[in-house]
């Protein structure tokens, strides 16, 4: 659904910081797969979520999207396929606007038109909607998101996510600024999204269990390029001492301390 | 005299309601204003000495204002030019637009010409008084740009204006293009200021290039002092509190010129004591002195 073709994205070409933020990524991912990407600060995870929600155009490569050539397209256009959640839960909410207005937003992709679309109906099918989230959200659609707390925020923007039922969700450590409840309430509505609504689901997490935990394919990324694609059987049969082996196989001896470098 | 003072506070209003939209729901501080409101008044004024209708006036005063409103988001926009410059840009150059669209002149006076004024007073001539007529006249329009407003920022697209000024990043995740929508919101502001000037020519009876000097300054002023008598997140109060603080204000400019002499104030003074209002505005904001006193009360 999503290919990356020898995808490289370089800053500061030509002066002494020029940084390789990736180095000639080739990658494809398919419809409903859960693909969860792991390194060290610095890997290029992020620049690969810019790179394919056009944050960040590549320097060079091709981004395709359904056989369709998306190099080019400017992030908003993109947008319309593709839902991203950010550490930081400001991030993908509007804190100045009440809950159900983020909401009305978030129902449809792309320019939005000249018409009252939060009507007293759809205001009864929002509240269900918030009703799943479990977080008492329902009885305060009204407040200004920023009244909430972290865990809230970025529980409705995975609900704001899903509403407009995007192809591809990119979801860039989502829970490591929560506290560990909050966490693991965001991390089951993901799981239990990408069942409900047939996601494909791309994953940065920090934590390793948790990458090997979740989803049907495990990326390891180092300097800017994917080391390591692991699925299938082999996958269900990670563990985190594997992991740190594996990255110690292909890297070679001489990183003293590799477990920090991957965590 | 009083119904002088809310007749100018809602004429003024309009424009505040612009520099509103900008400054607080865009987070666009936008100051074509300055010049966005002598162009209404030079277009309104040319329209009527060139025999136009009243209606044409004030439709193309709207238009050139959203013209320039466009500039100033298009500098923004496309040349990654911050707000304020680009508002500086577009008002600079409007200051010879502006004499240009009033035939190389810095004034135009409308007392020989027929306008919205003299048309209203002829029509209620017998019936009610000038002022009654005036204050009758403009509240209806205020009322209808703020019943209008309220209705736009209640649809998709205005509430994607609102989330624009509070996160631009969310408003993009949600595949609108931010630059759009400044022309949009900027737009629609410039169009509500031009609008405003073109009643203000009619309602002084003559158009000046010099018209928009310190005229951001004095919306902000109404618009801050109006988030004093209203506290609110709803849509409608805040654009009824943006009209009040503004006939507010007038009424405190009112204050200055009629009885500053007192303390030896002059006219020339007006500027100053805008400039203080919005200083003491911030200083009130920022100690939260209201809240205090207001607390105080209550225990």
């Amino acid at each position: 659904m999503i290919r990356l073709e020898d995808v490289s994205l370089v800053f500061g070409d030509g002066t002494p910081d020029r940084v390789e933020a990736l180095s000639h990524v080739s990658l494809s991912v398919e419809q409903g797969e859960f693909v969860t990407i792991i390194g060290s600060n610095g890997a290029g995870k992020s620049s690969l979520f810019n790179a394919i929600s056009g944050l960040h155009p590549p320097t060079s490569g091709r981004v395709e999207r359904n056989e369709v050539d998306i190099t080019q397209w400017p992030e908003h256009r993109r947008a319309a396929f593709i839902g991203r959640v950010f550490q930081d839960p400001l991030m993908g909410t509007a804190g100045n606007m009440s809950v159900q207005d983020n909401l009305t937003i978030a129902s449809y992709k792309g320019m939005k038109r000249l018409r009252i679309s939060l009507t007293k109906t759809r205001k009864v099918e929002l509240r269900d909607l918030l009703a799943q989230l479990d977080m008492g959200l329902e009885d305060r659609m009204t407040d200004n998101v920023g009244l909430l707390s972290g865990g809230q925020r970025q529980a409705l923007t995975m609900l704001m996510m899903v509403l407009s039922s995007p192809d591809l969700v990119l979801l860039d450590e989502h829970t490591a600024a929560l506290d560990p409840r909050n966490a693991a309430k965001v991390l089951e509505l993901t799981r239990r999204f990408y069942d409900l609504y047939d996601l494909t689901v791309m994953m940065v997490t920090h934590n390793m269990a948790m990458a090997i935990e979740y989803g049907s394919r495990l990326l390891m990324m180092d300097r800017g390029e994917v080391i390591l694609s692991v699925d299938g059987e082999e996958k269900r049969s990670l563990t985190v001492d594997g992991l740190v082996q594996r990255f110690h196989d292909i890297r070679g001896a001489d990183l003293s301390n590799d477990e920090s470098r991957l965590a | 005299m009083v119904e002088g003072i809310f007749v100018e506070g809602l004429v003024y209003g309009l424009m505040a309601l612009g520099v509103f939209i900008t400054f607080r729901i865009l987070d666009f501080p936008d100051l074509t204003v300055d010049g966005s409101f002598p162009l209404g008044a030079a277009v309104m004024a040319s329209a009527l000495v060139g025999g136009m209708p009243i209606w044409a006036g004030l439709v193309l005063a709207v238009f050139a204002g959203a013209l320039a409103g466009t500039v100033t988001a298009l500098i923004h926009n496309e040349l990654a030019v911050p707000s304020l410059l680009a508002g500086i840009l577009t008002m600079t150059m409007l200051y010879s637009i502006n004499i240009r669209v009033l035939g190389n002149k810095a004034n135009v006076s409308l007392l020989k010409e027929r306008h919205l004024i003299t048309a209203l007073l002829d029509l209620t001539e017998n019936v009610m008084g000038s002022d009654v007529a005036q204050l009758i006249l403009f509240g209806s329009i205020a009322g209808i740009a703020v019943l209008l407003l309220n209705l736009f920022f209640h649809t998709d697209l205005g509430l994607t204006l609102g989330a624009l000024g509070g996160n631009e990043r969310m408003v993009v995740a949600q595949g609108s293009n931010p630059k759009v929508l400044k022309i949009i919101g900027v737009g629609l502001s410039n169009s509500l200021v031009a609008l405003s000037g073109a009643f203000t020519a009619q309602y002084q009876g003559f158009a000046d290039a010099g018209l928009g000097v310190g005229m951001v300054v004095s919306g902000l002023a109404m618009v801050m002092i109006g988030e004093f008598l209203i506290r609110s997140n709803r849509i409608h109060w805040l654009l009824i509190r943006v009209i009040a603080g503004a006939i507010l204000y007038k009424a405190i400019m009112f204050g200055g010129r009629y009885y500053g002499y007192m303390i030896r104030l002059t006219p020339n003074d007006l500027k100053l004591i805008t400039g203080l209002l919005i200083i003491g505005s911030l200083i009130v904001t920022k100690t939260d002195v209201l809240g205090r006193l207001r607390r105080r009360r209550t225990r």
